[in-house]
Formats: C-alpha cells, sequence, structure tokens
C-alpha cells in the first residue's frame, strides 16, 4: 500500500450567502485519506460535514464560495470545470446519498441508471451496460436480479434501493467512496443488512471509504479512523480507538458520554451537553464551543485552537483544544468533566408492579386498514393487518417501551390508543374507562389525563402561532380560566428549562431541543397521568437528545407520570424504560421486564435486533458475531402464514429440522415464558431460548 | 418585539427589493385614486355631452379625447375602470373564500364530504361558465353588477379548492394537527384556526392572480354584450364600443381602454409576483 | 386499470350529460326566441310566429319539460335540431369545427413547443439574461387580453401592408374567394391569411407554457436525483436534459391535454376580430341570437371537451408517470 493520501483536503473554507449574512458552513478544514482506508466523518448539524464532501467532488451550488484545495490523487480538484470533473465522478470519486427514494430518478428503471453509470465512463454497448447492471445487482444482494432490473425505484423497498445506490457507486471501480449518511434513512436490521453490503464493495473494489455520519456506533464498527467536526471544523481526529477510547476534546468527551448504550445497566447516568450547536453566521473569535463548554477558560474565548497532535498518543491524534494536555495527563472521562445526574427511584417505583394502579390497558387489540390503491380513484384490493393481536399493561410509575421497525405497528397502535375509540377488535382501557364505551363527553375528559409528545420538533408545533398560545391551547379548550392559563404557562416554561420571557415567540426561533421541551410542556398543561411519546428525540441532534432523555426521567419522577415510549432507538429504550414491548408485523413478539430481555432475549427477532444495533465501542464491534437478517419485511397487507417472523428468522433458516419448520409454518406462536426466563418475560416462538447477544453488558475498563 | 412583527417586515423587506412588483403596487393604487377620485376633480362627467366637441383627438380640455357623440373620453374610461377594479377585488375575495372553505372541508373531512365538494367541483369545470354567464346576462341588466360578480367567482374558484385540498390532505397529517386534535379541539377550530392559516401565503397569492382572471373574464364576457350591460360602463363595454376604429384616425378611442387595461392587469399581476416571492422565498431554486 | 378507466369514464359521462341538460334548461329559460320573430317588420301573426317556433322546437308556450324531451330525442339520433335561421345544426357545427380547427391548430402547436423549449432553456440558465429578457416577455404577453393583442396585430398587418404597398397578410377571413382551395395561389393565400391569428395563438401560447415549463423545471432542478446523475458523471446539461426535463414534462402532460382538447372554446376573440365563421363566432351569435338548439349543442359540444380533456390528462400522466402507471 502506498504511503501517499488518495484524498488531501487542506484549508478547504465554504461560505453560503444568505439574507441574514455569510454562512461559514466549513471553515480551513484539512484532513487526508489513505487508499484502502474507511475514514469516519462525525458531525451534527451545522458541523459542515456534508458540505464538505460536495465541495470535494464539486457539487455545491454555484452560489458557495470555496477556497483552499482538494487533491485526488496529486491534482488539483477545485477550480476544475464541470466537464473534467464529470470524469471523475463516478470512476475516481462516487457517492452514495442519504434518501434513495428521493435520490433516484422516478421515470427511469433502476437497470437503466446503473446501465447508465457504466456506459458514461465505459465504452460499451448498451446490452453490454445492462449486464454489468444486473451484475452489480447481484453482486450487492438483491434477489432476482435480472427481473428487478427493469422495475422503478418506487418499486423498491428502502432497503433495496439503497443496495441499487451502491451498485451504481460502484459501478466503475472507483477509488474513494464518500457514502453520506448512508443508513440513516433506514431500519436497525436493514442498516446492519447495508453496512454489510458497503463492507463487501469495498473488499471488491478496494477502495478507500468516507463515512459520513452523526452515529457514533456505526463509526465505531466501520471506520479505521475517526474526524469529529463542529462549527465546520475538525476538533479531534485520530485511529477509532484513540478516538473512542482516549477522546481528549470535550466535544468528543461529552459526545460519547451522553449517548445511550445498549450494554449499559438501566438507568446510568448520561452526562448531557448544555446548550446547541451554534449558528454559523458571524461566528464569535475563539472556539466554537465554548459556551457549552464546562471546562472554558478566557483564553478559548479570544483564541480558536488549533488542530494539533497529543504528546503521548502514537502519531495521528489530534485535537483542538486549549486544555488538551490537562485531559491527556488525567485520562479525563466524561463524568469528570460533564455534570451527570442520577434520578433516584421514586416511591412508587418500590411497590411490585403488581399492586399499583393500572394506567392503560390493552387486550388483543386488532386493527385493519382497507388498502387502496390507483391514485386517481381508490378501489380496495385488501386489507392491511396493521396491529392483529396484541395485549399490554402500563402501571402507575412506569415507562414501558413500544420497539419495532417501521410496518410493524406501533404507529398504529398509539394512534388507537389516542383516537379513543373502538377497534376493529380487542379493548383499550385509558385509567380503567373502557375507549369503545366511552361517550363523547367522557373522551374530551380523559383527553386531560392522556397527552401525547411527537416526534418531529419542527411539525409538532404550528409555526405560525407563538408559544404562549400554543402551550395556551389545551388550557382554553378545556375551559381553564385566563389568569390560571397565564400562571401555568409560565410554570410549564420553567419545569422544562426554558424561560418564560421568551413565551412571545415563534417556534422558528428555538433550537431542535427547545423546541421538543416546549411540545413537552404542552403535553404537561393539564396535568396528565399517561404520557404518550412517538420518537422524541430520534429527530434531534445526538449532542442533545441527553438533556431531553434526563429530563423526561425527571418528570416522571418529579410529576408521578406513566409512560408508552414508542423507538425504534433500542439504546434510548434501554436507558429510559422499565419494561419492553417488541414488535414485528402487527405482534408483539417479546416483552418484558427490559433487563431481561435485553441480557437473555428469548426471540429470534429480538436477538437479530439488539445483534444489529451498533455499539460505540470499536473493540466490542470488532469481536462481536452479528445475526444478519435475510431480505425485507413482509407487507402487512400479505403476512406469513404462522409465525410472521419464520421468511427471515436465522433459527429457521439454520438450526430447525423439517418437522420443526412445518410447526412455524403451520402453527401460529403464542407469548410464553421461555425456558430460563426471569418474571414476567415472555416470548412467542415455539423454539425460544435465551440468547445473550450483548456478551459484556457490563462497562469495559477503560 | 415579538417575531410576528419582525416577520412582517421581513416580508415587506423583500417585497420592496423587488422594484417591479412595487411599481406594479404604486400603479395599481394609482388607478384606484384616478377612477374614484379622479372624477371629483376632473371637469367632465362621464355621462355629459359636449357638443361642441365630436370626435376629438386628446387635448387640453378632453384628455383622451371625445366620441362620436361627445362624450369625454378620460372619464369614461375612469368609470369603467371603477367598475373593473371592484369586480376583479371583491370577486377574487368571494372566489378565494369559497375555495378556501370548500376545498379545506374536503381535504380535512373526506369520506362523503370530500367526494360531494370534488363532484360539486368536477360539475362545474365540465359546465360551460362562459355559456352560462352569457344566457344570463339579460337577467341582470338593470340589476346591481353583484350578481354577475358573484357569477364570475362561482365559476373561479374550482382549481384553487383542488389545491387547497391536496395541501389540507397532506397538513392533515402534521403533528401539530394530530396535537390539537389530541387535546381535544373541534374540527372546524383546528380548520380556521391551524390549517388555513397555515396557506395564507398560498391564499394571498391565489387571490391576487383571482384579481387579473377576474378583470379579464369581465372584459370577455362585456366585449360581447354579455356582462356589464348599458347603461353601466366597464373596461369590455368600451373596448367593444370603439374597437373598430383602432386602425383608424380616431383609434385613441380604443387605445387608451385598451392600454390602460393591460397595464392594470400587469401591475396586478407584478404585485402578485412580487407577493410569491416575499412570502415564500424558498419557493424558487438557487434565490440570489 | 382497464377497470378504473371505464368508471372514470362513466363518471364523466354522467357529469356531461348533467351539463348538458342544465345548459339547456338554462337557455330555454332564459333566451327568447320569439322575439327574433316578433321584431321583423312587418310583424308576422301570433299563429305564425307559434307554429314557425314549433317547427324549430322553440315555443316557449310548450312546457320546457315537453321541449327538453323532444331536443334530447333528436340527440340520440344525432340530429341536433335546426337553427333559428334555418339550415341543419349538423351541418353548420361540422363546417365551423373544420375552420376553428384549421385557424387553431398550426399556431397553438408552435406556441406550446417554443414555450417548452423556451422555459427548459431559461430554467437551465436561470438569471441569464436571456432567461431574464424572455420572463419579462412572457409575463407582458400574458397580461395582454386576447381581444387587445389580436386587434393590435390585425392593425400592425394593416400597416405593413401599407408600408410595403402591397397585401402582404390579410386581417380579415380565411381565406379570399375565387381561389381554387388546393391551387398555389389558393395555399398562398390561406397561409396569408392564417399568419396575423396564428401569431396571436403562438405568443400567448409561448408565454403560458414557458412560464409553466420553466417553473415546473426550477421545482425539478434542485431534486437529489438530479444531483445523483451529476455524481455519476453527467455533465450538468446533459443531466438537466435527461433526468429534470423528462420528469418536470409530467405536471405538463396535464396542461398540454386540456389546450388540445379545448382549442376551439380559445378561438371567440381572435374569430371575432379576423372575421373567421368558426365555432367561437358562433358560440357567440347563437346566444345573441337567441338560438336555443344552436346554444344547447354548444354547450354539449364544450361539455365533452372538457371531458376529452379531462381523460387525456389522466391517460398522460399515466404514461409519463410510472409510479401512478404501477402503484
Amino acid at each position: 500500500m502506498s504511503t501517499e493520501p488518495l484524498l488531501e483536503v487542506r484549508d478547504l473554507s465554504v461560505t453560503f450567502p444568505s439574507e441574514a449574512g455569510p454562512v461559514a458552513a466549513v471553515r480551513k478544514l484539512s484532513y487526508h485519506v489513505m487508499p484502502g482506508e474507511v475514514l469516519g466523518i462525525v458531525g451534527e448539524s451545522g458541523s459542515g460535514k456534508s458540505v464538505s464532501s460536495l465541495a470535494v467532488i464539486g457539487l455545491l451550488p454555484p452560489r458557495a464560495m470555496i477556497t483552499g484545495s482538494v487533491r485526488f490523487k496529486g491534482s488539483e480538484l477545485l477550480g476544475r470545470s464541470d466537464k473534467d470533473m464529470s470524469t471523475i465522478r463516478g470512476r475516481g470519486i462516487s457517492m452514495i446519498f442519504q434518501d434513495p427514494l428521493s435520490a433516484m430518478t422516478p421515470v427511469y428503471t433502476v437497470g437503466d441508471q446503473i446501465a447508465e453509470a457504466v456506459r458514461i465512463h465505459q465504452q460499451v454497448s448498451d446490452q453490454a451496460a445492462m449486464k454489468r447492471a444486473v451484475e452489480l445487482l447481484d453482486l450487492v444482494g438483491i434477489p432476482n436480479p435480472g427481473q428487478r432490473a427493469s422495475a422503478f425505484p418506487h418499486e423498491f423497498s428502502g432497503g433495496m434501493r439503497q443496495r441499487a445506490m451502491i451498485a451504481m457507486a460502484i459501478a466503475n471501480d472507483p477509488d474513494l467512496i464518500i457514502a453520506d449518511e448512508p443508513t440513516t434513512a433506514l431500519d436497525v436490521t436493514i442498516q446492519a443488512q447495508i453496512l454489510e453490503v458497503l463492507r463487501k464493495a469495498q473488499e471488491t473494489t478496494g477502495a478507500a471509504i468516507i463515512m459520513i455520519t452523526h452515529d457514533l456506533g456505526v463509526i465505531g464498527g466501520a471506520a479505521n479512523r475517526v474526524a469529529v467536526m463542529y462549527a465546520g471544523k475538525l476538533v479531534e481526529t485520530g485511529a477509532v480507538d484513540d478516538v473512542f477510547y482516549r477522546p481528549r476534546m470535550p466535544y468528543t468527551l461529552g459526545l460519547l458520554g451522553s449517548i445511550p448504550r445498549l450494554d449499559s445497566a438501566e438507568h446510568m447516568p448520561l452526562t448531557p451537553i448544555e446548550g446547541a450547536p451554534p449558528s454559523l453566521i458571524h461566528l464569535p473569535p475563539g472556539c466554537p464551543f465554548t459556551p457549552r463548554c464546562p471546562m472554558r477558560i478566557e483564553k478559548c474565548e479570544q483564541v480558536e485552537p488549533e488542530l494539533l497532535p497529543l504528546h503521548s498518543s502514537g502519531s495521528g491524534h489530534l485535537a483542538a483544544c486549549h486544555r488538551s494536555g490537562e485531559i491527556e495527563e488525567g485520562n479525563l472521562q466524561s463524568t469528570d468533566v460533564f455534570p451527570a445526574n442520577l434520578i433516584a427511584s421514586t416511591a412508587v417505583e418500590m411497590i411490585p408492579r403488581e399492586q399499583r394502579p393500572t394506567m392503560l390497558e390493552i387486550r388483543d387489540l386488532v386493527k385493519h386498514y382497507p388498502l387502496v390503491k390507483g391514485a386517481i380513484l381508490h378501489r380496495r384490493v385488501g386489507t392491511v393487518f396493521a396491529v392483529d393481536g396484541i395485549s399490554l399493561d402500563i402501571r402507575e410509575g412506569e415507562t414501558l417501551g413500544l420497539v419495532g421497525e417501521s410496518g410493524c405497528g406501533k404507529t398504529t397502535t398509539i394512534m388507537e390508543i389516542l383516537n379513543l375509540t373502538r377497534p376493529t377488535a380487542g379493548s383499550i382501557a385509558v385509567l380503567g374507562k373502557a375507549t369503545a364505551q366511552m361517550t363523547d363527553r367522557e373522551r374530551f375528559a380523559v383527553r386531560r389525563e392522556l397527552s401525547v409528545v411527537f416526534q418531529d420538533p419542527m411539525a409538532s408545533l404550528d409555526p405560525r402561532m407563538p408559544i404562549s398560545d400554543i402551550l395556551d391551547e389545551p388550557m382554553r379548550t378545556h375551559g381553564i380560566s385566563i389568569p390560571e392559563r397565564l400562571r401555568r404557562t409560565e410554570e410549564l416554561l420553567q419545569i422544562v428549562g426554558l424561560s418564560p420571557e421568551h413565551a412571545n415567540r415563534y417556534p422558528q426561533e428555538f433550537s431542535g431541543g427547545q423546541r421538543q421541551r416546549i411540545g413537552i410542556a404542552r403535553a404537561l398543561a393539564l396535568q396528565p397521568k399517561l404520557l404518550v411519546l412517538d420518537e422524541p428525540v430520534s429527530a434531534l441532534d445526538v449532542s442533545i437528545r441527553a438533556g431531553v432523555i434526563n429530563l423526561l426521567e425527571k418528570l416522571r419522577a418529579d410529576l408521578d407520570l406513566s409512560y408508552l415510549f414508542v423507538a425504534h432507538d433500542l439504546s434510548v429504550v434501554r436507558h429510559i424504560a422499565h419494561r419492553v414491548a417488541v414488535m414485528y408485523l402487527g405482534k408483539i413478539v417479546e416483552i418484558g421486564n427490559i433487563d431481561a430481555v435485553f441480557k437473555l432475549p428469548a426471540h429470534p427477532y429480538t436477538q437479530a435486533l439488539l445483534s444489529a444495533v451498533p455499539l460505540p465501542d470499536p473493540r466490542k464491534e470488532r469481536a462481536r458475531r452479528r445475526i444478519i437478517l435475510e431480505g425485507d419485511m413482509p407487507s402487512p397487507a400479505n403476512p406469513p402464514s404462522g409465525c410472521r417472523f419464520r421468511t427471515r428468522c436465522q433459527k429457521f433458516a439454520g438450526e430447525l429440522n423439517d418437522n420443526e419448520r412445518q410447526r412455524c409454518i403451520d402453527e401460529q406462536p403464542l407469548l410464553r415464558s421461555p425456558e430460563n426466563s426471569v418474571g414476567d418475560h415472555l416470548a412467542a416462538c415455539h423454539y425460544a431460548e435465551g440468547n445473550a447477544v450483548l456478551e459484556d453488558i457490563v462497562e469495559l475498563e477503560r | 418585539m415579538t417575531s410576528r412583527q419582525s416577520r412582517s417586515r421581513l416580508v415587506v423587506r423583500r417585497f420592496i427589493r423587488r422594484r417591479l412588483a412595487v411599481l406594479g403596487l404604486f400603479i395599481v393604487v394609482m388607478f384606484f385614486a384616478f377612477a374614484y377620485l379622479g372624477p371629483a376633480f376632473y371637469k367632465w362627467k362621464f355621462d355629459k355631452l359636449d357638443f361642441t366637441s365630436l370626435l376629438e383627438g386628446p387635448s387640453g380640455n378632453h384628455w383622451f379625447g371625445t366620441t362620436q357623440n361627445g362624450f369625454d373620453m378620460f372619464a369614461l374610461t375612469m368609470r369603467g375602470l371603477q367598475k373593473s377594479l371592484i369586480i376583479g377585488l371583491v370577486g377574487a375575495v368571494i372566489s378565494t373564500a369559497i375555495a378556501a372553505v370548500a376545498g379545506a372541508a374536503a381535504g380535512y373531512f373526506s369520506g362523503w364530504t370530500d367526494r360531494a365538494v370534488i363532484t360539486l367541483i368536477d360539475l362545474l369545470l365540465v359546465l360551460p361558465g362562459f355559456l352560462i354567464i352569457a344566457i344570463l346576462s339579460p337577467v341582470f341588466e338593470g340589476h346591481t353588477w353583484l350578481v354577475f360578480v358573484l357569477l364570475l367567482a362561482a365559476f373561479q374558484w374550482m382549481i384553487t379548492a383542488r389545491v387547497i385540498r391536496s395541501m389540507t390532505l397532506s397538513m392533515k397529517e402534521r403533528e401539530f394537527v394530530h396535537a390539537a386534535r389530541f387535546m381535544g379541539v373541534s374540527d372546524w377550530k383546528i380548520i380556521l384556526r391551524h390549517i388555513l392559516p397555515n396557506m395564507s401565503s398560498f391564499l394571498i397569492i391565489d387571490a391576487t392572480i383571482n384579481v387579473s382572471s377576474l378583470i379579464l373574464a369581465e372584459v370577455g364576457l362585456s366585449f360581447f354584450g354579455f356582462g356589464v350591460q348599458p347603461p353601466d360602463i366597464s373596461l369590455g363595454t368600451l373596448i367593444n364600443d370603439h374597437w373598430q376604429s383602432a386602425s383608424t384616425a380616431n383609434g385613441y378611442q380604443f387605445y387608451f381602454p385598451a392600454v390602460l387595461l393591460v397595464l392594470l392587469v400587469l401591475s396586478v399581476n407584478l404585485v402578485g409576483d412580487g407577493l410569491r416571492d416575499a412570502l415564500d422565498p424558498n419557493a424558487k431554486v438557487g434565490e440570489q | 386499470m382497464g377497470k378504473f378507466l371505464v368508471q372514470r369514464f362513466a363518471y364523466l359521462v354522467v357529469l356531461v350529460v348533467i351539463a348538458t341538460s342544465s345548459t339547456y334548461f338554462l337557455a330555454a329559460a332564459a333566451l327568447n326566441p320569439r322575439s327574433n320573430f316578433e321584431g321583423r317588420n312587418p310583424p308576422p301573426s301570433p299563429e305564425v310566429v307559434d307554429s314557425l317556433l314549433d317547427s324549430l322546437n322553440l315555443n316557449d308556450k310548450t312546457p320546457i319539460t315537453e321541449r327538453f324531451e323532444r331536443w334530447v330525442r333528436g340527440v340520440t339520433a344525432w340530429n341536433l335540431g335546426d337553427a333559428i335561421d334555418g339550415g341543419s345544426i349538423n351541418d353548420e357545427m361540422r363546417r365551423r369545427m373544420g375552420v376553428s380547427l384549421r385557424l387553431l391548430l398550426i399556431g397553438s402547436i408552435l406556441g406550446s413547443l417554443a414555450g417548452v423549449a423556451a422555459g427548459a432553456y431559461g430554467a437551465v440558465r436561470q438569471y441569464g439574461f436571456s432567461d431574464h429578457a424572455m420572463t419579462f416577455v412572457s409575463f407582458c404577453l400574458l397580461s395582454i387580453p386576447t381581444v387587445v393583442l389580436s386587434v393590435f396585430l390585425a392593425n400592425s398587418g394593416a400597416s405593413l401592408n401599407n408600408a410595403v404597398g402591397q397585401r402582404v397578410v390579410y386581417n380579415t377571413g380565411e381565406y379570399t374567394p375565387g381561389l381554387a382551395e388546393w391551387s398555389g395561389a389558393g395555399i398562398t393565400d390561406r397561409l396569408q391569411h392564417l399568419v396575423l391569428p396564428s401569431l396571436v395563438l403562438i405568443l400567448q401560447g409561448f408565454a403560458f407554457y414557458s412560464r409553466y415549463q420553466r417553473n415546473s423545471m426550477l421545482d425539478v432542478l434542485g431534486s437529489d436525483f438530479v444531483r445523483t446523475a451529476q455524481a455519476k458523471g453527467l455533465r450538468r446539461s446533459r443531466a438537466l436534459i435527461k433526468h429534470a426535463l423528462r420528469t418536470a414534462l409530467i405536471p405538463m402532460g396535464t396542461f398540454f391535454a386540456y389546450e388540445f382538447a379545448l382549442i376551439f372554446i380559445g378561438s371567440i376573440f381572435v374569430e371575432k376580430i379576423f372575421s373567421w365563421h368558426g365555432m367561437g363566432e358562433w358560440f357567440v351569435q347563437s346566444i345573441q341570437k337567441n338560438d336555443v338548439n344552436a346554444t344547447a349543442a354548444i354547450g354539449m359540444f364544450v361539455a365533452i371537451l372538457v371531458l376529452i380533456a379531462g381523460f387525456l390528462s389522466d391517460v398522460v400522466t399515466v404514461t409519463l408517470d410510472p409510479r401512478i402507471r404501477r402503484s
């Protein structure tokens, strides 16, 4: 392997003009990539990671002002004409984008688009190009590649589409592949598949990969070297083990300490980073992390630190902090630098579960939808079995995590609960009252006790209403007097950690984390007892999530709340929930106390799910044995007979004999206690067997 | 200072930057002033004959000249302008209002309400609007022009309603609408408090476009003798009366109302375009 | 999908029936054909007037439902009745359809093609001088009512003739009578008559389509898939033409469908100013002449055109957009 860098970026700066002033999206960024290695670029929104990669490949809009140097295989890329760059794009350097649906042209078949990539750089006939396209589809693991090549992008599932994008990217054996958040839009098990495909693509082509993501777990498993970006600049870089186990810049320290981990014990403290990433217009002098840094000194506000090598670390580990020497000497951990608050157990949690009153009880809930086709005239062609018989309950003071991937029915479940109407079959009882029998008046009254927090902080607040009106609305609707409403609005803002003076402002003026706090405040306005939370932190930046999670914990303890917490992020659920229910294709496949289920999952799907979640722990990631599921989740309109998971089940495919398999095909498994299970842990599998998928569940000694 | 004030200021600032739009607004305001206030200051009234100057070109006395019968063209044109302006404005507001209510109801309530509204829209699109208004024109002879405006608006709202319906369908799934529903807010309150205000940019722009569409519709109908009926005067009736003399020396009788009409429509369109940029700058790719 | 199209078609047919019937009732109730005959000089006797009206199915003394029934029976036998001036409405319609088609076809096609090309070009060279110029011109053109534009061009034609000294273009009528239709002189003559009215259509078509095509393109230009096409190695212009334009045509398909189906109605102003005796002129005249049967026939004609337009636009959208085709 040669020692010359494949790609060398030096002092790259990108500035955009805007109404409010010039936005310095990338500021004097420097890094390099060696041939064949995987560089992970980590950053949150506003860090500039995507902009910098678009600058490398020359696809920024013309109004962007770019300075600096980008050298690829020795020659300069910046300033080249579109004609020159187009010979490099797709061959020397290719790119994979985040959203494969919008990234592919809707009017051409997938095969055509891949063949086009081949034809641009190679002098081949149309048939030869199409043949190559089919080969590539096969390489990335798409079944029936010959047939699928003549399908259109919207006919593929998300995972399949991303595979097709990867096929397009490797069509001409590139030297460098830039993958910009390639798995962010995908479910966890599909993410594991795609990362595997990328690994395979790298082996086949020998290409170097720049992996851009905000997910530290993905980086931990995939990258050789890591570059951490903040506010348009690199703040730390080095070998993956160095950065993950010996971070020397407070931002990296805080980031690694603030993410909830699947293998941590329940309710371990997170170290949230206060505040939010800065606006890139009119950045003040000095280090941009200063307002959020507990280690700040006067110098930090005046002089921006350079990215410098550390004393004792091997070559290549650089950090941009005036006090990185101190951090290195003391081998400071995130808990040493950032405040961590441990939430004490409440009185209610001490009472055994069975003796506490029931907040929510669901029995054999069924919800079916008619399946309609045709954009112009709707006609019914079948049924979507969105939720097909689930039962769960939530007691006072506890948090139940409802997890599953897209299409499993968790969203339908909470909508059924919140609608408070009679379901297709089964029963829902909120605070003891059955929804099927409720009168309108009763329903209206229950709405005071049942509240919801949504996922997207941008979309959950009406952009046309000031915060005071948003918080006022629930109280106004339920006839609370005006002076009481004013008093309570102030109180609510204080409870969630916002200043009441900002009540006149509009949602757009707040950061994502603040907006989510406002959403939480609104949910608490009428003093509810049960809160439904639909992925409340997945749309937030990583460094902000911990703060909101901690707030939710605190509120639950202070206000005697109970939570139904829906999420696809298992690490967050691990941290905040007492119990967990795993859903697949409209059914609950496993349910129980969270320690029991996560330490010793009994259902193959839960095992695969836990196995697929990447841990921000490079050593563990390298050592793990991964369970990779085949294919996609079947359509909820056409579920498999017997056990719904059998089409992807690793047990079915590997360990069972023919008789046992027949039982899976014929007979639907019911929830039962598996052998060697703890408490009320139930799993719906004929051959349920606990398997400690996450081997070490105690924090490794750093 | 609340952000609502600063948002309006931002909108105004963006609008002012489009100089043509400001020019358009200026012209429209001027037209209003001349049409309604002008007659108070101008010497000649639209129905007063001047026997001493028949079919004379523009002069200091008669700014736009006179007709064969001795009517003053300027007074006639201003009178016609009044009619066009008021028809445009009132009709546009009515049309947009109908579209908003019907479209939002169809999108929000779905089911039978949706089907009923869509069928009504389809039916009105198939009905020949021009024909129907033309047939009915003798009916509103002598009555106020309001019936005419209502009919014009009745055939104008359909396509906008369709767009509002699809905007409502997608907005209905937005989380802040869900939030309001799940806290117990009633349906129409949700439509009026949350859904329609979030379309206000579109509604304003649509109303502006409707103004010019309705002015042109009126001209078209009045040109053939449908629409505004004598003794009422509109720009359409004036064009009808005088287009045949356009190629002669007395062409000024045609060109003054015609040019003013074009200027009016152009100005309204400029204002509409400027509003679109000011209210929704993300609509255009690659803003300068 | 076939079943869906059939259902859709049936629905549209029902709408046309309702629309046509409503038009008939309105026309029969609001128009006053009796006044045509009574206004003659010397006025005929009431019995004569009545019998004339009866023969034409226009007698307001006959209950409206009876007249409607008689009319419908005629329509189902492909007979639209007689015009108030005499003569079969079927023949009149056939003749006038031909005239309007000849008037409008060339101008519409040229206008839309020019507009789409200009709009696409303008979107690609956004904010260039040519883009600004075209946008401004389109904007002004769209603000000029058809009447004014027609009068203006008619006069300009006359001025051109005066300047050159001989008749280069005609601004009245479809052809000069007396010339053999397919002879060299005949064809030249017809073209000379066609130039000015076609110019009106070309200018308007250009303005309309360039604006909408430009907007449609702009919507698509910032799309991710254009960026992907470039990331594969396509040059920007090629990526725009092959990927952006093709996708941007989808919404335009609806416009095209409506345009070509509604060709006839767009002509009322042009036909009046340039004295072509087509459907547009008849449209207006039949109302002015209180000709109930003709009015109802034209109303039905328009409704059917809108039906065809709607149906065509569905077909075009489904053809151009694979997302709808196979969803």
